[in-house]
C-alpha cells in the first residue's frame, strides 16, 4: 500500500491562503487504510475549514484517472465553481485529479512509502518501486528500501548488534536481517554472490509504461 | 559471473613491503576544514619515520572536510611519504569517482582504501543526500575494472595505466560478526590487496576475525587509536558507529584529565595509551596472522615512538 501521512494543519492553513473556495477529494483505498484521507479525514478537513469548502467527493482511487472521471462526474458545476482542489490522497492521486480537473491542485498528505501495515497507524517502509526487484536473492528482504544505504552488497561496518548506524541503532541493519533470513533458509550462498553495479537507466528512461 | 582481479603488481610500496614479508605500518591524516595544509605536512613529517604509508580520510563522520586527493598527492611530493587515498562512495556516483581515480593515477597515488563512509546523517551537513550509486564493494569492482583492464565501470577504454593498489575496511568489532565476514570475503575476491581494520580495543575480537577471515587470504592491517586526551577518547565511544573504549580505558583516561598541570597531563594521557596499547600491538605482531598495524594517531604523533618500539 501506498502510506501517507497528514500534513500538519498549519502547513495546509498556509496552502489554501490565496483560495477562497476548495474542493475536497479523498481516496478510497490506501489513504482510507491509512486513516489520512478516507471520508472520516475528509469530513473532518471540511468542518476545519468551513464556508469555504464548496463541496467534496469520494474517489475509489484517486490515482486511477477512470475512476476520477466516473466518481467526479457529479461534482462536476461544483469542482468548477472552486478555485482549487485540496486532494488527501498520495502524490499519484494528487497529480491524477489535476489531470483530469485541469484545475490548480493541492496535496494535504505527505507520501511516505510504499509500505507493510504491521496494523491500524504503524507501517514499515518496505519498496522503493526501483523497477528490477532482486527479493528472490535476499531472503525476501530489500536492502534497496531498509538499509538506510541502499547497499546491494552489504553490510556496511556500522551496524551494532543488528541495529542500524542511522537512527541511533533503533532500526533493524538490512543486511543482518538477511544474513538471518538467508541462513534460516539454508541459502547463505546467495549471500556471498557479489552484485554489480545497477543500471539506474532503465528506471530513468521508461516513465510511461504500456503493456 | 563476475570475472574476479588474479593478484595484481604490487604497485606501492604498502603492497610491496606487505608481499616481502614485512610487518608494516601505516599512519593517519585528517584534513579538515581548512584551507591550509601546513598542518597536515607537520604531521606527515613526524610519522615518516615510523611508517610505509599514511591513509589521508575522506570526510570522515560525512563532515565536509577538504577533498583527500590534494593532501594525499602534496604529503608525496612534499614529505616523500606514501599515501592512502581514501575514497568513500558516499559523496560521488560513478562518474566522479571514475573522474578522481584518473586525477589520482596521474598524481601518482599508489592506493586507494575504498570505503563505504558514514551515512550523510551522522555528519555536519545532514541534510544532504547520500549517493551509493555504488556502494564499497561494487567500487572495488571498479576499481578491477580501471587497474586490471584498463576500462571504466562501463567498458569505456582508458588511455593510461590506472597502477594503484586497492584495500579494503572492516570492521572485527562488527556483531553478529559472520555478515561482517561473509561480505569481506566478497570484496576480497573481487579485487583487494589489503584490509585496514575499524579501530580495536579488544584482541580476543581482532583474533576471532583474523581467524574467520583467514581463509580469503588477504593481508590485514589491524586498526588501534591511541586516545590523545579524555575528551576524544569520549566522543570516540559515543559517535563511532560499532566501536566502544573498554571501560577501565576510559577510566584511566577520566584520571589523567583532572591532572592542572598541562605537561604531566600530557605525560599521564601517554603513559595510560602504552600501557594499553603497547602489550596490545605486541600481541596482534607475535602471535596472530596480521600484516601490520594501522596507527590512527591523529594529531598524536608523539606517540608512535614509544609505541612502536616495542615491535
Ligand atoms: S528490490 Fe526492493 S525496491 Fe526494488 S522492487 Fe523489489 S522490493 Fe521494491
Ligand atoms: S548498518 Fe546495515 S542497514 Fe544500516 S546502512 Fe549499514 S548495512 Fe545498511
Amino acid at each position: 500500500m501506498i502510506i501517507t501521512e497528514q500534513k500538519p494543519m498549519e502547513e495546509v492553513q498556509e496552502m489554501i491562503a490565496p483560495y477562497d473556495k476548495l474542493f475536497i477529494v479523498g481516496c478510497g483505498t490506501c489513504s482510507t487504510s491509512c486513516q489520512t484521507g478516507g471520508e472520516d479525514e475528509v469530513k473532518e478537513m471540511t468542518e476545519k475549514l468551513g464556508d469555504r469548502v464548496v463541496g467534496w467527493a469520494m474517489v475509489e482511487d484517486p490515482c486511477d484517472l477512470r475512476l476520477d472521471r466516473r466518481d467526479l462526474k457529479a461534482y462536476k458545476e461544483q469542482i468548477a465553481d472552486s478555485d482549487a482542489i485540496l486532494v488527501m490522497a498520495c502524490g499519484a492521486g494528487v497529480q491524477t485529479v489535476g489531470e483530469y480537473s485541469k484545475k490548480i491542485v493541492l496535496p494535504a498528505l505527505n507520501t511516505l512509502f510504499i509500505g507493510e501495515t504491521e496494523r491500524l497507524g504503524k507501517f514499515h517502509d518496505m519498496c522503493k518501486a526501483c523497477g528490477d526487484c532482486i527479493l528472490d536473492e535476499t531472503g525476501g528482504i530489500c536492502p534497496l528500501t531498509r538499509c538506510a544505504k541502499g547497499l546491494l552488497n552489504g553490510p556496511c561496518g556500522g551496524q551494532v548488534k543488528g541495529k542500524c548506524e542511522v537512527g541511533d541503532y533503533e532500526n533493524e541493519c538490512a543486511w543482518v536481517q538477511i544474513y538471518d533470513r538467508l541462513k534460516e533458509q539454508d541459502r547463505l550462498d546467495l549471500f556471498t554472490v557479489f552484485r554489480p553495479p545497477r543500471d539506474f537507466s532503465k528506471k530513468t528512461l521508461k516513465m510511461h509504461h504500456y503493456f | 559471473m563476475v570475472k574476479m582481479a588474479d593478484k595484481r603488481p604490487a604497485y606501492s610500496q604498502l603492497v610491496k613491503d606487505i608481499r616481502a614479508g614485512k610487518f608494516v605500518l601505516t599512519g593517519e591524516l585528517e584534513p579538515e576544514k581548512v584551507t591550509c595544509l601546513e598542518e597536515i605536512l607537520v604531521s606527515a613529517r613526524a610519522m615518516k619515520p615510523y611508517v610505509v604509508a599514511a591513509n589521508v580520510t575522506d570526510n570522515p563522520l560525512a563532515y565536509a572536510y577538504m577533498n583527500s586527493l590534494v593532501p594525499s598527492w602534496l604529503v608525496q611530493k612534499e614529505v616523500g611519504l606514501e599515501t592512502v587515498y581514501q575514497m568513500t562512495v558516499r559523496d560521488r556516483n560513478r562518474l566522479a569517482l571514475t573522474s578522481d581515480i584518473l586525477a589520482a593515477s596521474y598524481l601518482g597515488i599508489k592506493n586507494i582504501l575504498a570505503i563505504s563512509g558514514d551515512h550523510t546523517v551522522l555528519g555536519d551537513n545532514k541534510g544532504a543526500v547520500s549517493v551509493y550509486d555504488l556502494d564499497s564493494a561494487q567500487f572495488v569492482y571498479m576499481l578491477h575494472k580501471m587497474i586490471d583492464e584498463g576500462v571504466d565501470v562501463a567498458g569505456n577504454e582508458i588511455h593510461g595505466n590506472v597502477d594503484i593498489n586497492v584495500g579494503i575496511a572492516a570492521n572485527p568489532n562488527a556483531d553478529p560478526l559472520m555478515p561482517e565476514v561473509l561480505k569481506v570475503g566478497r570484496k576480497t575476491k573481487i579485487g583487494a590487496d589489503f584490509i585496514q581494520t575499524q579501530t580495536m580495543f579488544d584482541i580476543d575480537k581482532t583474533k576471532e576475525f583474523l581467524k574467520e577471515a583467514e581463509k580469503y587470504k588477504c593481508p590485514t592491517l589491524i586498526g588501534v587509536f591511541p586516545l590523545k586526551s579524555y575528551g576524544i577518547a569520549d566522543f570516540f565511544d559515543r559517535f563511532i558507529p560499532g566501536v566502544s573504549v573498554p571501560t577501565e580505558l576510559l577510566t584511566s583516561m577520566k584520571k589523567a584529565k583532572k591532572e592542572p598541570d598541562k605537561e604531566k597531563r600530557k605525560q599521564l594521557y601517554d603513559e595510560v595509551n602504552l600501557e594499553f596499547f603497547r602489550p596490545f600491538i605486541k600481541e596482534i605482531h607475535k602471535t596472530t596472522s596480521a600484516a601490520g598495524i594501522h596507527v590512527m594517531a591523529v594529531m598524536y604523533e608523539r606517540i608512535f615512538e614509544p609505541l612502536l618500539e616495542a615491535l
